[in-house]
Formats: C-alpha cells, sequence, structure tokens
C-alpha cells in the first residue's frame, strides 16, 4: 500500500443557506503528527472537523482518511478514527466504567474484554477511583478525560480533538497537553483544533491557519513565526499622545510599520534581527519619548495571526492573556 | 508491543469493514437496549404512565360509562378493557418518541453518531428496553380489571396472547412516534403532535362503544382504524381464546408500519447528522 497521509482533502466546501462555514480547504496530515488547526471561534474548525468525521456531510470537495473515502465509506473512516468532541460526549446517565463498557460493546469487544479496556484507560486518565460514581459528579476536566478514554477505546491510528482544552484551567491543560503528546508517541495520528496559539505553538508539529472558512496559512510554529520577523520588540511609551511620533522614528529607523495598540500606548515592532531593537531605543531616546518598559521576544502566533488575517482573533483579551499571550487590540 | 501494534495502519486500514453485519446489528442494538434499561432504573418515574394510566382510566371509565354503555359496570369490563389495553399501549408509544428527542438531544448521541455501528441502533434499542414498559402496561390493565370482577374467557393463553400482541402492536406503532421524534425540533413538539395523532386514533374507535351505535360515516372510518383491529383482535383472545383474522389483520398493520417507519426513522436520524 502506497504511503498516504493520515488526513487528505481538497476543497472541502460546508454551507449553511447561504453562509459558507468551510469554504474550500485543503488539507494534508501526515501519518504521526500533531496537525493543529487554529483559528478564532466560528472559523469553522469545528465544521471541518466534523465533515472529516463523517459527523456532516461534505457539501463538495473530497476527503480521504488514510485513503478512505470520508464521503463514500464513513463506515470504515469510523473505525479510523475517535473524535473528542468541544463538548464531552459522554453518557450522563451511566457512571464511567458504564460509559467505557458500553463503547466497547458497541465496538465489537466481549463483554469481559470492553470491562478490562474500561479499567485501563480509567487507571491510565487518573480516573479509577471515580469508575462507579454517576457522572452528574464529575468536574469538567474529568469528564474531558474520559471523553478523551472513550475515544481510545479501538486504539484508533487518528485522534480528532476538537478544541481539547476550552474551559479547563491550567493545571488540567498541562495534564492534557501531556496525554495528547503520549498518543502520537503510541504511534497515533492527532488532528486537533484550537483557539489558543499557545496551545498550537506547544503542542503542534505543522498548524494550518483558518480564518472565515479559509485556509490563510500554513507551516510549523517556528515558519509561520518567522513569516513576522524573527523577534517583536514591545515598547509601552510613557505618554500615550507620542505614538505618532514613536511610530515615525521606528519607520525610519528599523524600515517596519509598527503595530499600535491606540488605548494603551503600546506598540510591537517586528524586526528582523534582535539587534535591531538597540537602534529603535536609541531612535526614541533622541526624539525624546519616554518609555516604560521594553521587551524584546520570539514573536507569538497572536502577531502572526493579526499579521495573517489583518485582524485580531476577535477575542475578550483576558482570556488570552492568561493563556499566556499577548493580544493586541488594533483599530481597523 | 501496543506501539507497534498502533503503527501497523495499513492492517488496521485493510481489517475495516464497509457495514456492519446483521449479526453486529443485533449485538450492538441489545447494548443500546441495555443502556435504556440503566436508565430506566435510576429514573424510576419513566414508569408513572404505564402503573398509573392503567388503574386510573380503568376505574374511572368503567364507572363513567359502564351503566350506559352496557348496562353495568360487570357487562362492560370485557368490552372496555381490551380497549383500554390498545390506548394505554399507544401512550406509552408516545413516550416513546419524546424520549428519544429528548436523548437525542445529548451529547452522548454524537459519540454514538461516529461509532461504527448500525445507525439502527441507537433508535432501536431504546425500543427494545421500552419492550418492558408495554409488558407493564398491558399487564397492569388486565390485573386492575380483574381484581374489579372481569372473567376473560380466553383464560391464562387467551390473555397471555392478548398481551403478546398489544406488546408487538405497541412496539410497530411506536416507530411512528420514533419518526416524530426524529423529524421534530423539542420533545415538547413530539409531545403535542402526538395527542393530535392519538386522541382520534382510539376514541375514534370500537374500544370504549360498539361501534354499531356510530352515524354511518363515523361506523365506515372506525372500520378501518387499525387501533378498531387491536381492540377486536386482543378481545377475540382475551375474551374467547379465537385466533381470528382480526389477529392477521393487527399483526399485518404492525408489519407495515415497521417497514414504512423504520427505514423513514433511520434516514432522517441520519439527516440529523
Amino acid at each position: 500500500m502506497a504511503i498516504t497521509g493520515a488526513v487528505e482533502a481538497s476543497g472541502l466546501v460546508k454551507a449553511f443557506g447561504s453562509f459558507r462555514a468551510v469554504d474550500g480547504v485543503d488539507l494534508h496530515v501526515g501519518q504521526g503528527e500533531i496537525f493543529g488547526v487554529l483559528g478564532p471561534n466560528g472559523a469553522g474548525k469545528t465544521t471541518m472537523l466534523k465533515m472529516l468525521a463523517t459527523l456532516l456531510s461534505i457539501d463538495a470537495g473530497e476527503a480521504r482518511v488514510f485513503g478512505v473515502d470520508v464521503a463514500r465509506e464513513p463506515h470504515r473512516v469510523r473505525q479510523l478514527v475517535g473524535v473528542t468532541g468541544q463538548y464531552a460526549s459522554v453518557d450522563e446517565d451511566l457512571t464511567a466504567s458504564e460509559n467505557l463498557w458500553l463503547f466497547g460493546r458497541l465496538q465489537g469487544l466481549r463483554s469481559r474484554d470492553a470491562r478490562a479496556t474500561a479499567t485501563r484507560l480509567l487507571e491510565q486518565f487518573g480516573l479509577e477511583e471515580d469508575a462507579g460514581r454517576p457522572l452528574s459528579k464529575f468536574s469538567g476536566g474529568m469528564r474531558r478525560r474520559l471523553d478523551l478514554a472513550a475515544s481510545l477505546i479501538r486504539r484508533p491510528p487518528l485522534i480528532f480533538l476538537d478544541e481539547p482544552t476550552t474551559g479547563l484551567d491550567p493545571r488540567t491543560r498541562g495534564q492534557m497537553w501531556d496525554t495528547i503528546r503520549g498518543l502520537v508517541a503510541d504511534g497515533c495520528t492527532v488532528l486537533l483544533t484550537t483557539q489558543y496559539l499557545d496551545e498550537a505553538d506547544q503542542l503542534a508539529d505543522r498548524i494550518t491557519v483558518i480564518d472565515r472558512g479559509r485556509r490563510v496559512a500554513e507551516g510549523t510554529p517556528d515558519e509561520l513565526k518567522l513569516s513576522v520577523g524573527n523577534s517583536a520588540l514591545q515598547l509601552q511609551l510613557a505618554t500615550d499622545s507620542d505614538r505618532l511620533l514613536a511610530r515615525d522614528v521606528v519607520c525610519r529607523v528599523a524600515g517596519v510599520e509598527p503595530v499600535l495598540s491606540p488605548d494603551s500606548g503600546r506598540m510591537t515592532v517586528a524586526l528582523e534581527v534582535a539587534d535591531a531593537a538597540g537602534d529603535v531605543l536609541i531612535g526614541l531616546r533622541q526624539a525624546g519619548v519616554g518609555i516604560t518598559s521594553v521587551s524584546v521576544a520570539k514573536p507569538t502566533l497572536d502577531e502572526v495571526f493579526l499579521a495573517l488575517t489583518g485582524h485580531d482573533t476577535g477575542q475578550p483579551e483576558s482570556t488570552v492573556e492568561t493563556m499566556g499571550g499577548v493580544l493586541e487590540e488594533v483599530a481597523s | 508491543m501496543s506501539a507497534i501494534a498502533s503503527v501497523d495502519v495499513a492492517g488496521v486500514v485493510a481489517r475495516t469493514r464497509h457495514r456492519a453485519t446483521p449479526a453486529e446489528t443485533v449485538s450492538q442494538t441489545l447494548s443500546m437496549g441495555w443502556r435504556a434499561l440503566k436508565k430506566m432504573r435510576r429514573n424510576p418515574e419513566q414508569f408513572f404512565d404505564v402503573t398509573l394510566q392503567p388503574l386510573l382510566f380503568t376505574s374511572m371509565f368503567a364507572y363513567i360509562f359502564g351503566g350506559a354503555v352496557s348496562g353495568s359496570v360487570q357487562s362492560y369490563l370485557p368490552l372496555m378493557i381490551p380497549g383500554i389495553v390498545a390506548q394505554t399501549v399507544l401512550t406509552t408509544c408516545m413516550a416513546t418518541g419524546v424520549q428519544m428527542r429528548e436523548d437525542m438531544e445529548k451529547g452522548v448521541f454524537d459519540r454514538f453518531k461516529s461509532l461504527p455501528i448500525a445507525r439502527i441502533a441507537p433508535l432501536a434499542g431504546p425500543m427494545v428496553a421500552d419492550l418492558v414498559r408495554y409488558l407493564v402496561a398491558g399487564g397492569l390493565t388486565f390485573a386492575t380489571g380483574i381484581a374489579m370482577g372481569y372473567r376473560p374467557h380466553g383464560g391464562i393463553v387467551g390473555v397471555a396472547a392478548a398481551i403478546v400482541l398489544a406488546i408487538f402492536t405497541g412496539w410497530s406503532m411506536a416507530w411512528i412516534f420514533t419518526f416524530i421524534g426524529t423529524i421534530a425540533r423539542s420533545a415538547r413538539a413530539v409531545q403535542g403532535f402526538s395527542m393530535m395523532i392519538l386522541f382520534p386514533l382510539t376514541f375514534l374507535s370500537n374500544a370504549f362503544v360498539p361501534e354499531s351505535t356510530l352515524p354511518g360515516w363515523l361506523e365506515a372510518f372506525v372500520k378501518i382504524n387499525p387501533v378498531s383491529h387491536l381492540v377486536s383482535a386482543t378481545r377475540d383472545l382475551a375474551n374467547h381464546d379465537v385466533l381470528s383474522a382480526e389477529v392477521g389483520w393487527t399483526l399485518l398493520a404492525g408489519l407495515v408500519v415497521i417497514a414504512i417507519f423504520a427505514p423513514l426513522s433511520v434516514r432522517s436520524y441520519m439527516r440529523h447528522l
């Protein structure tokens, strides 16, 4: 059998009425990689994932999972893919172990094997003490873990994770990340969607950036960061009214247009080399622009997104900041 | 070992099957039935309708209509009990549809859809579990009647056959309401819509009054109403221990309903994806 990608999709379209939620997306996911689909809320990530998982019909285009056509042979595709949705799809009326037993039975395991698999997975996900408790007593993080465990019963070679850490606290997120890395170490391929830029950065080997149903960029996290320069110089101006003057100085010295954040007097300058930061600072000093804080860092994916789409990710700033990124609000 | 096994993607792909086999379909349906039984045990209020309705309606209808229709409660019971059996079983069907709709809105149905299982299993499973409810409904109605003085001449065999027929008819009719469950927007809508079908069907039948007392046009409808056939068949079995043509018509009607509405329900369920 020829080596095929885990997912090969071309020209995927899903329209709801006149709204094209997914509008001609191409996708190539290699075997054994973690592939991130990054985009803000409503970009079409979940819709795309549902199409690939046979949960939504494909209006146009073609998709194959390990060479199997998704539209023509959905039953075969379902045997190759484990899906963990944005909202835990486990049965609230059953206990954790009953859930896993049921899903094992439905997938052809004998009763005893289904029970053994349930026990093994509950241990692996640290839920063995909660095996017999009703799910209504479970926290959000526990539900997510159970949901992921349910996707792994038949060890599918491809796992779809739809926003696996949305709404989880930082510690639980870290655990989930470790689990996802562990899946790939076991030989799985993972396709995950996320609206958290640092999550894609942390986990994914390759990232596709989706905006309004279209692919706007693709590459490794580092490649994407390079598209906005090697380093980002972040400045906090002492006086907001200096910002036009500061902008002129930056344009003259560094030769690039800074990204301004009008309300807070913050600006970000993308630089080819970190050395150029010194020149910018000297230029600002000579022009008499006061600065209260300076930092030079590799650009975050937030800045990549801004550079690629020309608008911000549309998320509340506080959410993004807790995720370790810095989102600049720009006037459009 | 496990790592090596899961890397063998080509092998896994080669082993995938195009559709669920009939044996798998049965096993998956039974697993879904197990789930529904678990839920029943944890939510016993689901049995309110099948326990209260037989008790309430049997005593109420017997004392209200008994004298007017048949001269006395005692002579009305053989006419009425089969009617109540049909009515109770049909009401239980409606609950099947309403619960299906509620169930489908839960997150776990996303997983059922993503699993390589027969598409009919999530629909048929709860209906298999509902056989318990039909049994309770049918059995309790006869028990209430007998407690009130009803003495079916068909004996144990006749009554048992009548209950089995009622269960089968209820189960087949439930596909209509399951179909409504898959097309309606909400559980409330299923309830409302089902009531509109159910009331004319049960009351425009021979369930509570002899059809000869009705005006001609109504008598014509009552005669073709499948509920009338179920009621007549139940009377023949329970009261006379006779396997009449009415039994055949009832079975045929049930099979026709399954043949039409089971595929429709599955198609509509899949469109929900």
